[in-house]
C-alpha cells in the first residue's frame, strides 16, 4: 500500500527539516537527499550529469541519516557542486551511494542557502503505520 | 509560552525551579511579552541544560531565545571542570565563534549619499557572499596551521590590517589553546577556498548610519556620533567550524554513554571538561575560533580597499578603525564570582554575546572604564544596536547579553510571505541598498521574518544584562 516516494520540509524556527518517504529506508533516504538539495535552489534545475561514490558508518541509522546528509554536504562544498539524483544502498550500519549532479553555476542555480550542517534536531528514522519509511531531521542553514 | 511556568523574579528575570535531574534553576530574561511570544521549545531546552554535570549557578536564556539545537539560541551555561563539567559541542553549536564587528569610517551620510550605488556595487564585487563564492586567498597545509594558531593576528602579519585592530578584538585577535592537529583534513579541505568570505543565511555585510545615542558618555568612549556611518560584518568561521562541530558532535554523542553521561537530548553532546575528548575538542574549537577572527579580518582588508578605491582622494581619512568585534558561538575559560569566591569556569554562550562590565581587565584601556562593546545585529531591513557591558550584568549571567533578534517565523513560511525582488525595491524605496546573488535567499531573511530587535534590545537594557549606548540602520546590505 506504499505511496510513491517522496519528500517534503518542515519547519523549524530559524532553520529548515528535511523529510524522505518510500517504501524501502533506502528510499527515505534518497528522498532525504532530495529535500537536502531543495533547500539550496529547484531539483528541475539541476542536471544530473556527473557520478560520485560516497559511503558511511554510524552505530545507528538514525545516526547514518545524519552522516549521510553530512556527507553530501562536505561533497557540495568541497567539489562545488549539487547533486539531483541518487541511489543509496544500506547493510548494516553502513551505507553506500551514487550520487548525480553537476558543478554549481550561481548565476543559474542561485542558490538561497548554503547549509552548514545535519543536526540530530527532529532526527527520526522509523517505519511508519502505513508501511512506509520514515527519514527526517533539521539542519542548519 | 506559559507565563505560569516560572515564577517572576523582577520586572525581567523568570525563573524555573530545579525538579527533577535538574541541578540549577533555569533563568530567562525577557519582558512579559517577549516571554509570552517565545517557542515553548526555549522552556523545554533550558531545563535540559540544567540537567548536564558540572553546571553552575544557572542555566539562562537571553531576550532573544528560540529554539535551537540542545541549548536554546540565546543559551548561557557555565561550567566548572573540577565538579565534572562537561564542554559540549551542541553548546557551542556548527558556526564556531560566529559574530560580528563594527568599524568607524569618519564619513557621514552627506559623504555617502552621492556613492552609495557605487559603493554597493563595489562591495558586492569585492566581498565574496553566498554558496559557491571563493576567497582569493588559498593555504598550504603550514600556512593552514599558523592560521589555526594566529586567529586576526596572524592575519595582520600577513598585511590585512593593522596592529591596533587586535586589541579591539576579544582576546586580543587570537585565541590561545588552539590546537590545529585536532582540526581534521575535511574541516581543512572545507576551509581550502572559503578564507575572506562572507557565508550566507543570515550573515551580512552593512553600511550603517547610527541614528539615535542613547548613553552619550558611553558613546564618546566607543567614538560613536549621531550621524556616523559604520561598517558592520556578521559571520563566522565558516566551512572549517561546521565541520569541526559536525565532526565533535557525533563523537560526543558516541561517547557519552561511556562518560556516564545521560542525555536529555542528543543535540546536548557533550563530554566531561578532563577527558581526552572535551581536550580534543577545545582545541579544535579555539582554532575555529581563530579561523572566525581572521576571517573578519580579510573581509575587513578587503572592506578597507573598497573604501580607500571609492574615498581616497576625497576622504583620506576614511581607514576605518575597529570599534570592535564580539564573537556569539563560543565556550571559554573565564573567571567569575560565586558565593564570594572567584571560581575558573567554562562560559559556553549559543547565540549570545559577552558583555563584560567595566573595569574587567580584558577590555582595552581606552574602553575599560565604558565596558565592552556589545554588538548586536537586527535585520535586513531595521536595525542594529550598540550595547555595553555592565556591572549588573557580570552577577545576572557571567557579563552575557544578546546577540540578535532572533527569528519569528520560518525560512518556509518567509518564502511564502515575501518575493526577494519585491523586497529588494521596496527596501530601496525606503533608501537601503540589498546586494545579493539569491532572491530566494533574500526572500528567506525579509526582515518582517525577525523579532522586534528594539524590544530584544530594550528587555537586555531593562534587565540589566547590558546599557543601550546607539542604534543604527542600513543603508548598504550584502547579503550572502
Amino acid at each position: 500500500m506504499a505511496a510513491a516516494a517522496h519528500w517534503e520540509h518542515f519547519p523549524h524556527q530559524a532553520d529548515v527539516g528535511v523529510r524522505g518517504l518510500g517504501a524501502t529506508l533506502e528510499q527515505a533516504f534518497e528522498q532525504a537527499a532530495l529535500a537536502l538539495t531543495a533547500v539550496i535552489t529547484d531539483l528541475e534545475i539541476v542536471a544530473p550529469k556527473e557520478m560520485l561514490q560516497i559511503s558511511c558508518m554510524a552505530p545507528n541509522v538514525e545516526l547514518l541519516l545524519v552522516d549521510w546528509l553530512n556527507s553530501l554536504i562536505f561533497e557540495m562544498v568541497t567539489r562545488n557542486m549539487l547533486f539531483s539524483r541518487f541511489e543509496v544502498h544500506l547493510e548494516d550500519s553502513r551505507l553506500t551511494a551514487k550520487a548525480w549532479g553537476e558543478a554549481l553555476e550561481v548565476a543559474r542555480h542561485h542558490p538561497a542557502v548554503e547549509i552548514k550542517g545535519a543536526t540530530y534536531t527532529a532526527l527520526k528514522v522509523a517505519q511508519q503505520q502505513d508501511g512506509n519509511w520514515l527519514a527526517q531531521c533539521v539542519v542548519d542553514v | 509560552m506559559d507565563l505560569a511556568l516560572f515564577e517572576r523574579k523582577s520586572e525581567y528575570e523568570w525563573h524555573i525551579k530545579p525538579f527533577g535531574k535538574m541541578h540549577v534553576p533555569g533563568v530567562i530574561f525577557a519582558s512579559e511579552s517577549l516571554l509570552r511570544e517565545m517557542d515553548a521549545k526555549v522552556y523545554e531546552q533550558v531545563t535540559n541544560v540544567a540537567m548536564l554535570p558540572g553546571i553552575v549557578e544557572a542555566s539562562w536564556a537571553m531576550p532573544d531565545a528560540h529554539w535551537g539545537y540542545g541549548f536554546p539560541i540565546g543559551g548561557v551555561a557555565a561550567f566548572d571542570a573540577e565538579a565534572g563539567g562537561v564542554v559540549s559541542a551542541g553548546g557551542v553549536g556548527f558556526d564556531i565563534s560566529c559574530g560580528v564587528r563594527t568599524l568607524h569610517t569618519g564619513l557621514r551620510i552627506e559623504d555617502i549619499e552621492a556613492v552609495k550605488t557605487r559603493l554597493a556595487d563595489a562591495l558586492f564585487h569585492t566581498i565574496p557572499a553566498g554558496m559557491g563564492s571563493t576567497g582569493a586567498i588559498r593555504l598550504d597545509a603550514a600556512e593552514m596551521d599558523a592560521m589555526l594558531r594566529g586567529g586576526a593576528r596572524w592575519a595582520v602579519e600577513r598585511g590585512f590590517g593593522n596592529a591596533a585592530d587586535l586589541e579591539r578584538i576579544e582576546e586580543g585577535g587570537c585565541m590561545s589553546g588552539a590546537v590545529p592537529a585536532q582540526v581534521s583534513d575535511q574541516a581543512k579541505r572545507r576551509q581550502r577556498d572559503e578564507m575572506g568570505t562572507l557565508g550566507s543565511g543570515n550573515h551580512y555585510l552593512e553600511i550603517q548610519q547610527v541614528t539615535d545615542v542613547y548613553a552619550p558618555a558611553i558613546a564618546a568612549a566607543f567614538g560613536v556620533k549621531q550621524g556616523d556611518i559604520v561598517v558592520s560584518i556578521h559571520c563566522g568561521s565558516r566551512g572549517l567550524g561546521h565541520q569541526i562541530g559536525t565532526e565533535f558532535l557525533k563523537r560526543m554523542v558516541i561517547a557519552a554513554p561511556g562518560y556516564g553521561i545521560a542525555l536529555p537530548d542528543r543535540e546536548l553532546a557533550c563530554a566531561p571538561i578532563n577527558s581526552p575528548l572535551g581536550q580534543d575538542y577545545l582545541g579544535a574549537m579555539r582554532a575555529a575560533i581563530n579561523c572566525a577572527l581572521a576571517n573578519r579580518q580579510i573581509l575587513t582588508h578587503l572592506t578597507r580597499s573598497v573604501f580607500a578605491q571609492i574615498f581616497d582622494k576625497m576622504l583620506p581619512q576614511a581607514r576605518l578603525p575597529l570599534l570592535y568585534d564580539v564573537s556569539h558561538n563560543t565556550c571559554k575559560v573565564e573567571e567569575h564570582k560565586m558565593n564570594g569566591r572567584t571560581k575558573k569556569l567554562y562560559v559556553h554562550r549559543k547565540g549570545a554575546t559577552r558583555a563584560f562590565g567595566p573595569g574587567h581587565p580584558d577590555l582595552p584601556r581606552e574602553l575599560r572604564d565604558a565596558g565592552q562593546p556589545v554588538l548586536i545585529g537586527g535585520s535586513m531591513g531595521t536595525a542594529s544596536y550598540i550595547l555595553a557591558g555592565t556591572e549588573q550584568g557580570m552577577r545576572l549571567a557571567f557579563g552575557s547579553a544578546c546577540h540578535g533578534a532572533g527569528r519569528a517565523m520560518s525560512r518556509h513560511q518567509a518564502l511564502r510571505n515575501w518575493n526577494g525582488r519585491h523586497l529588494v525595491d521596496d527596501l530601496e524605496g525606503h533608501g537601503i541598498l540589498i546586494r545579493s546573488p539569491s532572491m530566494r535567499g533574500v526572500a528567506e531573511e525579509a526582515p518582517g521574518a525577525y523579532k522586534d530587535v528594539s524590544a530584544v534590545v530594550d528587555a537586555a537594557d531593562h534587565a540589566g544584562l547590558a546599557r543601550k549606548v546607539a542604534r543604527v540602520v542600513p543603508l548598504i546590505c550584502i547579503k550572502g
